[in-house]
């Protein structure tokens, strides 16, 4: 693969204040399939970051290792100043501090919208229920459901659970926030009142990475778009550099197939 | 309702209109279910003949014709001498003390009947949908009962007098040892089914092994094996008590069963359910509390059922380490000589009993189902 030109980026990386997440060197196997090459990436403080690629590329795979539901085998992660290593205790640490909204939703079937939204705070932060409810509503008025606390889960609509879903990462009141996709498993008519929700956080300052194919997303919202393919990081600009005069033919074509 | 016009609508308007009469109430469904083709009018009929020819017996047998009065079994009992072809119910009667409690002296059998009124007492406000303190009364029930049960039942303190575990029998040992084998059985399961699937090799291992071994072993060689060989590997002079290691089998062998009824349930749990909670920061056992287990659980609650309903059914053999189990006693009471031949009513009065309690367990877990149901 030694043709493909990949762009470093051009400052030096220096671990200050402002570098939330650090990415060195990072490489990946699932079993014998080379699934992260080499990802280098700093995300400072504030930032909004937008992943995009065709399936398969390890966009998923690269924001699931920064809270550690996948483990890298080689390079170095740091996220908040804390390396992420198989210590149980850093990578509760980190957790607490990353929030992470997933295709799927996957809200807590079995418990009411208010109890999905409490029960991390409860039970990880010790924080007392009547405060945490207060947190709660609080967060559910913002993402427009306030009305849908006493109901479960399986009686909203896709996007009311998406937004539900934020809300519950919210409610830890998280620095960094990673999206997985998180409209892909929505109704057209339901992407929007999502897409409202991360725009909004966006604007708040939150510091955000975001694995989605929302190309208007990007341009509204992103600080950086980064291009991945076959596991590397092929391209990475700001949003109208990288959709005006995208530089390596891959990005052309991706753009080209999903621009119409 | 609105009559049926079925052109005076505009498009987009349509009026509800009510279901055609036939497909609903009594006579629909009559129609739907019985006699909705030739085939099913004549097995409508096969059915309605079967049962004319079946329960009038049964109600002659049981009630018109059966013994209800008399001392003697003789009111039970032909010219010849041969037991009547009808129910027998005052040869409960006379032996419902011993089908109840064994052996166990009749000045202390209200030691048995305070702890089941305590446990009685205890359930009734579990059935109360608005009652508050459930959690205490479960905890009471599942960690302070069976001490105090425990206390009351085998005495030696408290001025309480000693009764030896070979005069408990009857209905009473039967409850000892499916109360002692479903309380047990379950968090060893539970326990038993995470290790199972955990990450850490040697644990699944030893789960693995312990799971395999007791589901592949008949419970009869269980009880032999706790009963007559065990003894032999323990130090001479010391011996535990036979029923408490029957207790000890039984509870681990239904224990080997749970586990693989739970691990079906968090097999079906979807993984994004963990990698939710992770991702909030919970730790490995708050997931498995709070978010895993809750709906794993609830999932195989019939599964869970069924295996305490063979729990149940299961305790009769221990009657052949020689505990006299409810059926057990019934048994001893046909060797009566005065009382002898009354083996039919016997054996339908102890199938009715563990009708009752199997019947039961498999309407509350109906009832726990419908409560938990949120929707998914």
């Amino acid at each position: 693969m030694s043709e493909i030109e990949i762009q470093k980026p051009t400052k030096e990386m220096t671990v200050s204040d402002d570098v939330m997440i650090h990415m060195n060197a990072v490489h990946k196997w699932y079993g014998e399939f080379h699934v992260l090459k080499d990802i280098n990436l700093t995300v400072n403080k504030g930032e909004r970051i937008v992943i995009c690629g065709p399936s398969g590329s390890g966009k998923s795979t690269l924001i699931r290792c920064l809270n550690r539901l996948e483990e890298h085998q080689q390079g170095q992660i740091v996220v908040e100043g804390t390396e992420l290593t198989g210590d149980l205790k850093h990578i509760e640490q980190i957790r607490r501090e990353v929030g992470m909204v997933f295709q799927h939703f996957n809200l807590f079937p079995h418990l009411s919208i208010l109890d999905n939204l409490t029960l991390a705070p409860i039970w990880v932060r010790k924080m007392p229920k009547a405060d945490a409810e207060d947190v709660a509503m609080k967060y559910l008025e913002r993402v427009k459901i306030p009305e849908q606390a006493a109901k479960y889960p399986g009686q909203l609509s896709g996007g009311q659970q998406q937004r539900v879903a934020i809300a519950r990462s919210l409610c830890m009141n998280p620095k960094i926030m990673l999206f997985d996709e998180p409209t892909s498993a929505l109704d057209p008519e339901m992407i929007k009142e999502v897409l409202d929700v991360m725009v909004e956080l966006a604007q708040e300052g939150m510091t955000m990475i975001c694995v989605t194919h929302e190309m208007g997303f990007a341009k509204t919202v992103a600080n950086r778009v980064i291009f991945m393919d076959e596991g590397q990081i092929i391209e990475e600009n700001e949003p109208n550099q990288f959709f005006d005069n995208p530089q390596n033919d891959r990005t052309k074509l991706f753009l080209s197939q999903i621009l119409h | 309702m609105t009559e049926r016009k079925s052109d005076s609508h505009e498009l987009g308007s349509h009026p509800d209109w009510s279901p055609p009469a036939s497909t609903v109430g009594v006579l629909g469904w009559m129609r739907a279910n019985l006699f909705s083709s030739p085939l099913n009018f004549g097995l409508t009929a096969l059915g309605l003949w079967l049962i004319y020819q079946i329960v009038p017996p049964i109600i002659n047998w049981a009630f018109i014709d059966a013994i209800w009065s008399g001392d003697s079994p003789d009111a039970c009992r032909n010219e010849g001498g041969g037991p009547k072809a009808a129910a027998c119910w005052i040869y409960i009667d006379h032996w419902f003390n011993y089908l109840m409690y064994g052996l166990y002296p009749k000045t202390e059998q209200w030691r048995i009947n305070s702890a089941y009124i305590l446990l009685l007492g205890g359930m009734i406000p579990l059935f109360i949908p608005s009652f508050k303190y459930k959690g205490w009364i479960s905890v009471f029930l599942l960690f302070v009962f069976p001490v105090i049960a425990y206390f009351l039942f085998a005495g030696g303190s408290f001025d309480l007098a000693i009764v030896e575990t070979p005069l408990w029998g009857g209905l009473f040992l039967t409850l000892v040892i499916a109360i002692t084998g479903i309380v047990v059985s379950l968090p060893i399961g539970i326990v038993l089914a995470l290790g199972r699937r955990s990450d850490m090799p040697i644990v699944r291992a030893l789960c693995v092994g312990f799971i395999e071994l007791w589901r592949g072993v008949p419970l009869i060689t269980v009880l032999f094996m706790s009963s007559v060989m065990f003894p032999l590997f323990l130090p001479e002079g010391m011996n535990f008590d036979k029923l408490i290691r029957a207790l000890v089998g039984v509870a681990l062998f239904s224990a080997a069963y749970m586990a693989e009824v739970v691990r079906g349930g968090l097999q079906a749990i979807p993984k994004g359910q963990t990698e939710a909670a992770g991702a909030l920061g919970l730790s490995y056992w708050k997931t498995m509390g709070l978010i895993i287990l809750p709906q794993a659980l609830k999932m195989v609650i019939p599964g869970i059922v069924n295996t305490f309903i063979g729990l149940f059914k299961d305790t009769t053999l221990v009657l052949i380490i020689g505990l006299f189990d409810f059926l057990g006693v019934i048994q001893a009471t046909f060797t009566n000589p005065e009382w002898g031949g009354f083996h039919t009513t016997g054996y339908v009065f102890a199938a009715f009993i563990y009708w009752c309690f199997c019947f039961s367990m498999s309407r509350y877990s109906m009832h726990l189902e419908k409560k938990l149901h949120t929707g998914h």
